[in-house]
């Protein structure tokens, strides 16, 4: 059921319980328990709202950074990443494989602002040796919704 | 001047449906349940061998048949999902959509007189066809009390010894029933005894929410020398305008379609034969996608339908919900142009489908949620309104 439910909520955050119970042809109380037991459990980490920035009047810029870093001693990765993270422009940070470590993902108003981040917070770190950003020119899809298509029912209103 | 029509073709009534799209289009901003084809766009790896295929210059003939490529994947795909055994090079052909198939098996098995069984409520080309072909089409009014399933009873009631083929419409638009192996088994028992041929038209096999999969009758003892597998791409892959569809058969059969076929049409179209390798090759996770989708909602739409207090029965196949509204006291068409009228929602009066689907409307579950909530929401408001005072309390 869990699998189920994630499904759904993956694409449609905002559907109700009630809705979702139907949907899935199970008990709304057993979906809402199921719910929350994936709350607690950080399984469902958040109900968040897929915004085309472009299409409103607010500056965005958003820049994806390759950092190469030195891991520490009995922490591996995962202290740096942490010592990252924390910083509120940071979007996303992932642990690659390949040609550098970290993909960075920074949110920031402008890009002056974005390359003061990368100078003055990111690149001095001790750990961190090297970092290349890269800025977005264009979102096409994000999270797996297409930003710039338009949707229109083309077929024929009633068929056989 | 001379009449230039044929008796025949003037003999065939127009479809009901047709009358009604008329009333439909007419109609600024009406949203419809009334659709008969999936709401999904073709998946794009699909979609993108399709161009790949005009970019390379395939925009030949391909063989009467169907290309090779294609016909081995359906072999195989018939092999994985039904477990049969089809010979790619002589018992399968490549049509343009699954109506043309239902075509060529009537032209190829009627002499004049012989009589056909349609099931009805049931698509809308059968009896024509049939009537086109020299045939004489029998319906079966099939009932709501046997979740719109033929019953062997049923059957047997309408057998003749000028009847020759049975055409099995599961599962079915418009009523969204399907037959189970024991039900199909009890059906094939009598083709058997009575010495019947059976056109099974299959299209909507891959959209089936019993939990178990769908049963061709030609898997059974004795079926597959007895039987014209008939199915497509439309609404498995949602390439309804892609036209293509197949069917199956033994050779003896096969090879007459196959005449009629290549005199008529050569072939299908090559783009979108090369699409459905694709779609037969990589697209069960697709397929399964689709089918989760309108499941829930299905589940939705029976739901919501029940609790307005429209009787029901579960669709386990198709995406269709077939409610009665014999409780409103109209006719099906009455209802349908009413709820247009009142409420600007179109739906397909249960008549369109054959006579015995007056009481019944065909509801469409192929839209997007909200979409679906929208028109229920309107539904249930003219429901309301014209639902007649329980007696008493």
């Amino acid at each position: 059921m869990r699998e189920k439910i994630l499904n759904v909520l993956e694409k449609n955050g905002r559907i109700s319980v009630h809705d979702l119970a139907i949907l899935l042809g199970e008990d709304e109380i057993e979906v809402a328990n199921c719910i929350g037991d994936m709350e607690r459990e950080n399984v469902i980490c958040g109900y968040h709202t897929l915004i085309n920035w472009d299409a409103t009047t607010e500056e965005k810029v958003t820049a994806l950074i390759e950092v190469k870093v030195t891991p520490q001693r009995g922490m591996g990765f995962d202290k740096i990443a942490e010592r990252i993270y924390k910083f509120s422009e940071v979007h996303a940070v992932y642990l690659m494989s390949g040609a550098f470590d970290f993909t960075v993902i920074i949110e920031g108003k402008t890009m002056r602002g974005v390359a003061q981040f990368v100078s003055d917070k990111l690149a001095p770190m001790e750990e961190v040796q090297s970092t290349a950003t890269h800025f977005v020119l264009k979102k096409y899809k994000d999270h797996g919704t297409i930003l710039v298509a338009e949707s229109s029912d083309e077929r024929m209103l009633i068929t056989p | 001047m001379r009449n230039p029509l044929s008796d025949k073709v003037l003999d065939i009534k127009p479809s009901g449906i047709r009358k009604f799209f008329d009333i439909v289009s007419e109609m600024k901003d009406a949203i419809s349940l009334g659709v008969g084809e999936p709401d999904f766009d073709t998946p794009w790896h699909i979609r993108e061998e399709g161009i790949y295929s005009l970019e390379k210059g395939r925009t030949f003939y391909t063989s009467n048949a169907g290309l090779k490529e294609l016909k081995v994947e359906i072999a195989r795909y018939l092999k994985r999902r039904c477990n049969l055994d089809y010979d790619y090079n002589h018992e399968i052909m490549v049509t343009v959509g699954g109506s043309e198939a239902i075509d060529l098996a009537l032209w190829a098995m009627l002499n004049p007189g012989e009589e056909v069984l349609i099931p009805q409520p049931s698509y809308v080309s059968y009896l024509p066809c049939t009537q086109l072909a020299d045939g004489v089409p029998v319906i079966i009014n099939l009932k709501e009390e046997n979740q719109f399933r033929l019953t062997k009873q049923e059957f047997l009631d309408h057998i003749t010894d000028k009847t020759k083929v049975l055409i099995l419409p599961f599962p079915n638009n418009p009523t969204g029933a399907v037959m189970t192996r024991a039900d199909l088994e009890e059906i094939a028992q009598v083709i058997i005894e009575k010495d019947i041929f059976v056109i099974s038209d299959e299209i909507y096999s891959e959209l089936t929410y019993t939990g178990e999969d769908h049963v061709s009758i030609a898997s059974l003892p004795g079926m597959f020398e007895r039987t014209v597998l008939i199915n497509g791409f439309s609404k498995a892959y949602a390439m309804t305008g892609w036209r293509l569809g197949y069917a199956c058969a033994p050779r003896l059969l096969l090879d007459q379609m196959l005449k009629i076929h290549q005199f008529a049409i050569m072939c299908a179209p090559t783009t979108s034969q090369y699409a459905a390798v694709e779609a037969l090759r990589e697209g069960d996770e697709d397929v399964k996608q689709m089918r989760e989708s309108y499941n829930q909602r299905r589940r939705y739409v029976v739901k919501r339908l029940r609790d307005m207090g429209l009787e029901c029965f579960e669709p386990y196949g198709a995406f269709y919900v077939f409610p009665s509204i014999k409780g409103l006291g109209m006719s099906s068409e009455e209802f349908a142009n009413q709820l247009l009228q009142e409420e600007k929602v179109a739906v397909v009066p249960g008549t369109a489908f054959g006579d015995c689907g007056e009481g019944f409307l065909r509801i469409s579950y192929a839209y997007s949620l909200n979409e679906l909530k929208l028109a229920l929401d309107r539904i249930e408001a003219f429901v309301k309104r014209h639902m007649p005072e329980e007696k008493g309390e």
